[in-house]
């Protein structure tokens, strides 16, 4: 018996482990977080008022300007803010189309009226192609583009930019910005006006 | 971006150190208790002895070193066995909302050989091609289980040097059974709460059809058990991530507490390793002086790092861009976390990234690489960071020793002729396997193509790949496509060559250091524990680096940041 | 104090040199130059992988500069053929290095040949001076065989004296040409094949086979013929022979990376072989490979130098090791003999009157003891010594225990106060009240006590005592220092032990020890991680010899102490075996100074070679060149000339060795990792830019 176990004890030890670390573990945290989290562990969603998903609150999706602020390129396979594949350009930095696409996007800011310095983050892709931030600059940048299409005051609008960063946490990095929660809210201001 | 305040940054640095050497220290003790058995014997170690009793383990047997090592590697054979199954049949087997159908069967072997190696290279895209099934119960469970191997393998080695005139270096299912029920997986319940309350998913709901804000259009969200993987992804020094972005995706890392959190995860038994050897030496000073040999080489490379991105690329400073370089970067990590990540991920054996390096100025991409090509010794991988700088330290034990007209000698074991061959194959097997493998691809016939760019970068690119493979790492500069044949051959090989090879000479070196006699300390022996020792260690590491390498970093990054900053 | 003359030399380092060979000798040079270029037989190099590799190198440089000059090889024959030239130069000081080191031990080899002719032996067949003999050729004797050996007559061959006793002049082996006494039975038995007997006959039992004496143990230690690699070389070996094959395989990948380059940049080429073997030969640790021999010959040679045979490599670097050294008290620590030191009188008795009494007692007393007594007491009262004339010797005998003289009625003894105080108070005598207190006090310090009476009055005590061998104090605290701790192992009582271990500063004694507790404590020592030395003698002496790490036995000791030891002393002097401990740090220490400064060298060679060979490719990395070295071509041929050069200029650190400093260890790794750590990375930068400035200002 004892012989018997030992030529088997590796695979014994697959099978144990395999259901404590492969089942048990994951289903007892599924569980717990269900309970202890129910949104986060469910993706943050946000919920149209019909009930269907517009979203999630931190995976980035792809608005495009003027009505709207706009949120970082995105290299993402198969389109930007592709959230089934994600990913980043991964092009070096000596790569010519990376800096020809980069001088693309700055002359796109650049014809939409905006001088001085452009903030990196927004002529820049993520890693994850689906970053829901940007920069506070790379919002206020964009403040007067938003303020002439939706025809409310600049000063208005970088409160709202304001107080939409004082939100996010930043002890990495320097004040940013939920390109989700910002539009929501520009939206509701927009209603109130 | 706004400006970068370094005042900030360097308090907060200094902070996540003073934590981390404190917790380190509390938790080395730990691990010292655990494997000295002082669990085992208490009601907690109950699940311990079920199991010992299921597969007729006897604890108090322990094993020679040739038997420790056959043991280990029967284990992660069948390991590998069950993944390859698992991953060849996912589509007959539940939890595959998404019906993917089994995966090609040459690409499953290189995930095996990548899984249960702790390197966890990815050629492929997880939200693309894996059932929750496979992610949870094939890809979690080799996280825990090529963890507990190295954890396993470094505990091993801090026996042999403790004892002396015994063949016996512990029981590798003892240890096993210990790391996984004590370390890994209390962490990585803590962990994974910790990370789900910061917005990592945890669910088996079907990929979500979104549908859209405004001009913003719908989305499929992938779901699924991320959590779970997550927090043992980082404790195990794994890196595999459940999605193709890895920790920088918004699911995998949401926050920069998120972010602090998973940096000290990947950390935090890497860094304990050296203090819980001190327990065992019953000499702490030991213990923390390979300690500090880690955290002065992890500062360097942080702030080397952190340096030349700061520098940033002068090409868009010309075009009146601002703020660093954020190609490949996310913003709520800025250049902090994204450099204290890359640092940690890359210095152990983790290989997450939550910065895509490809985009990296040139420079500051050579970090990972370096720390990489270095053989992780910095902090390093589960246990693999352990015993390769223990390697390191045999060879500068044994020159210093010379220096001072003894016989070379460490914590009174003799190093001979065996130990000196073993501590060579342990920290040069992977760098020799990097230079020809690197040097192999561009001779065959369409190696090159793998290369997503030309010239030093995209020799950058090849070189990453396979120091990356050969250490175990697992990160890349994504840009390069490993999926050729060649690479997904010569990869599944390179992965476990150089994993094991080392593992078995370390072991052997364990094995023959027990068997030895421990002779006293006296004024006449080389102290290893102090300053001059400390910087010579770190030298050795270096130049041995340096020596192996510089060639191959000119023609690569070196070469890339003169391209970059002669302007392009 | 077995043989007084030849270890009275204390710590002056041995008076005689068997051979002086200086290292620079003229002739010994120029054999050294012919025995380099003989050793560029590939056959030679296979001991040396290093060099076998450069020698390949140099071979197939060398080849393409013939293609070259014939148009079939790409390059400038000139670069080609300078760097083949100074790469064969590179093999050729690496073989000079060898072949000079051989030379000094082949010199000094021939010269102890010189004895050992065939000599003429005559075997007998009972170990009596008057037995029938043969006469043999001593190279067919065999161990076990007896000879006869008359005034006149060399020693056929190492063996042990079974009868009679003889003066016989070793000078042949230790260069003392004062002869000893060797004599059957007791520890001055052993006798060396080559020697000779310059007085008495004696018979020797033969105890060596022929070829195998001390003399040709001697012989083939010093030609360095059978000198087994020691496993610190064989570890140092595997690590040099590693990064070696390491740094091939660098330059072998090297090719098709730059290959890919210079394709992929669009300039430059692929690197030519020519620099990549001149890269290969920079980085390889060619310094420390060709001076490696060096290093160990040299150490055997500076062994013999001081008249001690290591009868392997490796027990002169376990010296190196040691951490517990047992010494005997006498001879080593205190000259052989107690002297007095002072004359206290008991109550009532002048001191002019002990004084005159000690003389008397003494006047005849030849022993060394008995003439220290007459030494002091003309110090203290000169010119005015007692008449004696008449007197008559009392000797000592070992049941009174005591001597003295007398004359008529009048007689004066001294001896044990045990053995006075019997005698005294058995005649009816009186013993002061203050004797006892006395001489509690005199044995308490360590010292020896002697009582002087006069007739039947005890008149006061003489204090012998064991004299502190000149600077043996100071020694011990150097040894402290180093963290060897010194034990003494003395036959006398706890009491004389602790105060003479005190005096002289030792760190533990072993007093009445018997020959047995050597044997335990070094046993003991050893279970607790130590690595213990010992010197020793006497048959006795043996199994503590054999148990010891390492053991030197004195060569007029017996010859089962020599066989035990593994290393011979020839001067018989004890106190030596401090002078192998340093020999043995020195060997160690200069290997391991030479690789550290030769791995560090390479860093600066890379600056020199790689800004040369690839700013074709990428033109960025010419900023590498830190140097500012005049042209790629002369980049690196200056890497590798200086990588040539070094070699012949290190030549003399590696046969000189480096100094050992009785610190700390830390201390002495700290300033050694600076001068060939810290000294090796820099040292290389200066050379090579020098070297440039020289090959720039040569018009080719």
């Amino acid at each position: 018996m004892n012989r018997y176990i030992s030529y088997f004890r590796p695979v014994i030890y697959i099978v144990i482990f395999t259901l404590i670390l492969g089942f048990v573990y994951p289903l007892i945290i599924t569980m717990l977080s269900s309970v202890l989290f129910p949104v986060q562990s469910h993706g943050s969603l946000v919920f149209n008022s019909n009930g269907s998903v517009a979203g999630s609150k931190i995976i980035g999706i792809n608005f495009t300007g003027p009505q709207y602020f706009v949120g970082r390129p995105s290299a993402t396979n198969g389109g930007p803010y592709n959230a089934s594949w994600s990913g980043g350009s991964n092009y070096g930095p000596t790569y010519l189309p990376l800096i020809a696409k980069i001088k693309d996007r700055t002359e796109f800011w650049r014809n939409l009226g905006i001088e001085g310095e452009i903030p990196s983050d927004l002529v820049m892709a993520s890693g994850s192609g689906l970053d829901p931030d940007i920069s506070l600059n790379a919002a206020l940048l964009q403040v007067p583009l938003i303020s002439k299409s939706r025809n409310i005051s600049s000063v208005i609008l970088e409160s709202l930019v304001n107080v939409e960063s004082n939100r996010q946490p930043a002890f990495f990095s320097g004040r940013y910005v939920n390109i989700f929660a910002l539009n929501k809210a520009l939206d509701n201001l927009s209603q109130e006006v | 971006m706004s400006p970068i305040d370094l005042s900030t940054d360097i308090i907060i640095i200094a902070f996540f150190m003073l934590l981390l050497t404190i917790v380190a220290y509390f938790f080395g003790r730990f691990l010292f208790s655990v494997f000295s058995g002082k669990i085992s014997g208490t009601r907690t170690g109950i699940i311990e002895r079920w199991i010992y009793r299921l597969t007729g383990t006897d604890p108090d047997n322990e094993q020679e070193w040739k038997e420790y090592g056959r043991d280990l590697l029967i284990f992660n054979l069948f390991g590998g066995i069950i993944l390859f199954i698992i991953l060849s049949i996912q589509g007959f087997l539940p939890l595959n909302p998404q019906e993917f159908g089994p995966v090609n069967p040459l690409i499953a072997i290189n995930i095996v050989a990548s899984f249960i190696t702790n390197t966890n290279w990815q050629i492929y895209s997880g939200e693309t091609v894996l059932s929750y099934l496979t992610q949870m119960s094939g890809l979690t469970v080799q996280n825990f289980l090529s963890a507990g191997t190295g954890i396993c393998v470094a505990i091993a080695v801090m026996r042999g040097f403790t004892r002396k005139d015994t063949k016996k270096i512990g029981n590798f299912w003892v240890d096993l059974t210990r790391t996984v029920l004590y370390v890994l997986l209390p962490l990585a319940i803590i962990g994974a709460i910790l990370l789900i309350s910061q917005g990592v998913i945890q669910n088996f709901d079907p990929y979500i059809h979104t549908t859209g804000y405004g001009t913003a259009p719908g989305q499929i969200l992938p779901m699924g058990p991320v959590a779970s993987q997550e927090s043992i992804k980082e404790i195990g020094t794994n890196g595999g991530g459940f999605f193709n972005a890895n920790s920088a995706h918004p699911y995998e890392n949401p926050t920069p507490f998120s972010n602090f959190l998973e940096i000290f995860l990947i950390l935090l038994i890497p860094s304990s390793l050296p203090f819980a050897f001190g327990f065992f030496l019953q000499k702490p000073r030991q213990g923390f002086s390979l300690y500090i040999v880690m955290a002065l080489l992890f500062l360097l490379a942080f702030s080397t790092l952190y340096g030349f991105e700061y520098l940033g690329n002068p090409a868009f400073k010309d075009m009146g861009i601002t703020g660093i370089p954020m190609e490949g970067k996310e913003v709520r990590f800025g250049l902090l976390g994204s450099a204290l990540f890359s640092t940690a991920s890359t210095a152990t054996s983790s290989g997450a990234v939550n910065t895509m390096y490809d985009s990296l100025t040139p420079l500051a991409g050579m970090v990972p690489m370096i720390l990489i090509l270095l053989g992780e010794v910095v902090f390093g991988g589960v246990g693999s960071g352990f015993y390769t700088m223990i390697g390191f330290v045999i060879i500068a034990v044994f020159i210093a020793g010379l220096m001072i007209g003894r016989t070379p000698e460490y914590l009174g074991k003799k190093i001979s002729v065996f130990e000196m061959k073993m501590a060579i194959v342990t920290i040069l097997t992977s760098g020799v396997l990097v230079l020809i493998l690197t040097a192999l691809a561009l001779i065959i016939p369409g190696g090159k193509l793998a290369m997503h760019e030309t010239g030093a970068h995209g020799f950058s690119e090849l070189l990453y790949a396979f120091a990356s493979m050969a250490n175990n790492n697992g990160s890349a500069f994504a840009g390069f496509d490993g999926t050729q044949f060649f690479y997904i051959i010569s990869g599944s090989l390179v992965m476990l060559l150089g994993r094991f090879i080392p593992i078995l000479a370390i072991l052997a070196l364990s094995g023959s250091v027990a068997g030895k006699k421990t002779l006293q300390s006296g004024p006449g022996t080389l102290p290893t524990d102090s300053l001059s020792f400390i910087i010579w260690i770190i030298l050795v590491i270096l130049i041995i680096g340096i020596l192996t390498f510089f060639p191959f970093l000119a023609m690569g990054p070196v070469a890339e940041w003169f391209i970059m900053s002669g302007g392009i | 104090m077995r043989n007084g003359s030849s270890c009275q030399g204390g710590f002056e380092t041995s008076r005689k040199r068997i051979s002086k060979v200086s290292s620079f000798d003229i002739a010994l040079i120029r054999t050294a130059v012919w025995q380099a270029v003989k050793k560029l037989d590939l056959h030679e190099q296979k001991e040396n992988i290093v060099m076998l590799l450069v020698e390949l190198g140099s071979i197939i440089t060398t080849i393409i500069f013939f293609l070259s000059l014939v148009h079939i090889e790409s390059g400038s024959p000139l670069f080609i053929g300078l760097v083949s030239f100074w790469l064969w130069i590179t093999v050729l000081f690496a073989n000079f290095a060898e072949a000079i080191s051989e030379g000094r031990g082949k010199a000094r080899a021939s010269s102890l040949r010189e004895s050992k002719e065939i000599i003429e032996a005559y075997k007998i067949s009972e170990p009596k001076p008057d037995a029938k003999g043969i006469l043999v050729a001593s190279r067919d004797l065999t161990p076990g065989d007896m000879v006869l050996v008359r005034t006149g007559e060399t020693i056929p061959a190492d063996g042990e004296v079974v009868c009679g006793a003889a003066l016989v002049n070793e000078a042949a082996i230790t260069g003392e040409s004062a002869p000893v006494i060797r004599e059957s039975g007791g520890d001055r038995s052993a006798v060396t094949g080559g020697t000779l007997v310059t007085a008495n006959e004696i018979v020797v039992r033969i105890t060596s086979q022929s070829g195998e004496s001390v003399l040709d143990q001697m012989i083939a230690m010093v030609e360095g013929a059978k000198r087994r690699k020691t496993p610190n070389e064989i570890a140092l070996n595997i690590l040099l022979v590693s990064l070696t094959l390491l740094f091939l395989i660098v330059v072998i990948t090297l090719q098709p990376v730059s290959s890919y380059s210079s394709t992929a940049s669009g300039m430059g080429s692929t690197l030519p072989v020519t620099v990549l073997i001149a890269l290969f030969v920079c980085l390889a640790p060619t310094t420390i490979a060709a001076l490696l021999p060096a290093i160990g010959i040299a150490g055997m040679d500076k062994l013999f130098r001081r008249n001690v045979i290591a009868l392997s490599g490796r027990a002169i670097e376990s010296a190196g090791d040691v951490n517990v050294l047992l010494l005997d008290k006498t001879g080593t620590i205190t000259y052989g003999d107690r002297q007095a030191v002072s004359f206290i009188p008991v109550d009532g008795v002048k001191t002019e009157d002990l004084i005159n009494a000690a003389i008397c007692a003494s006047y005849a007393d030849e022993t060394p003891e008995g003439r220290s007594i007459i030494t002091l007491a003309e110090k203290i009262m000169p010119c005015e010594l007692p008449e004696l004339n008449e007197a008559k010797f009392i000797p000592f005998s070992a049941h009174t225990r005591s001597s003295g003289a007398r004359r008529g009625d009048t007689y004066w003894v001294k001896g044990a106060p045990d053995a006075i105080i019997h005698e005294v108070s058995s005649k009816g005598g009186i013993i002061p009240p203050d004797l006892d207190r006395k001489v509690t006090v005199i044995a308490t310090s360590g010292g020896t006590p002697i009582v002087v009476c006069l007739n039947n009055s005890i008149l006061g005590v003489i204090h012998l005592k064991d004299v502190l061998k000149t600077g043996i104090r100071e020694r011990f605290v150097d040894l402290r220092r180093i963290g060897i701790k010194t034990i003494m192992i003395t036959g006398d009582n706890a009491q004389t032990a602790a105060a003479i271990a005190a005096e002289a500063g030792v760190d533990d004694y072993l007093a009445g020890a018997k020959p047995d507790d050597k044997l335990n404590l070094i046993r003991k020592y050893q279970a607790e991680g130590a690595m213990v030395a010992m010197t020793g003698d006497g048959t006795n002496d043996a199994p503590a010899l054999a148990q010891a790490d390492v053991a030197v036995a004195m060569n007029n000791g017996t010859q089962a102490a020599r066989e035990a030891a593994n290393i011979i002393d020839l001067d018989s002097d004890p106190t030596k075996l401090l002078d192998i401990v340093q020999i043995g740090k020195e060997i160690l220490m200069t290997r391991g100074a030479l690789t550290t400064f030769s791995i560090a060298n390479d860093i600066a060679k890379y600056f020199a070679i790689l800004p040369a060979a690839l700013a074709g490719i990428y033109p960025g990395l010419a900023a590498l060149n830190i140097m500012n070295l005049t042209s790629p071509d002369s980049a690196i041929l200056s890497a590798v000339i200086f990588n040539a050069i070094v070699i012949p200029l290190l030549i003399p650190l590696a046969i000189r060795g480096v100094r050992y400093r009785a610190v700390p260890a830390g201390e002495l790794f700290t300033s050694n990792l600076v001068i060939y750590g810290f000294g090796g990375i820099l040292v290389p930068f200066i050379g090579i830019k020098i070297i440039d400035l020289i090959i720039a200002g040569v018009p080719l």
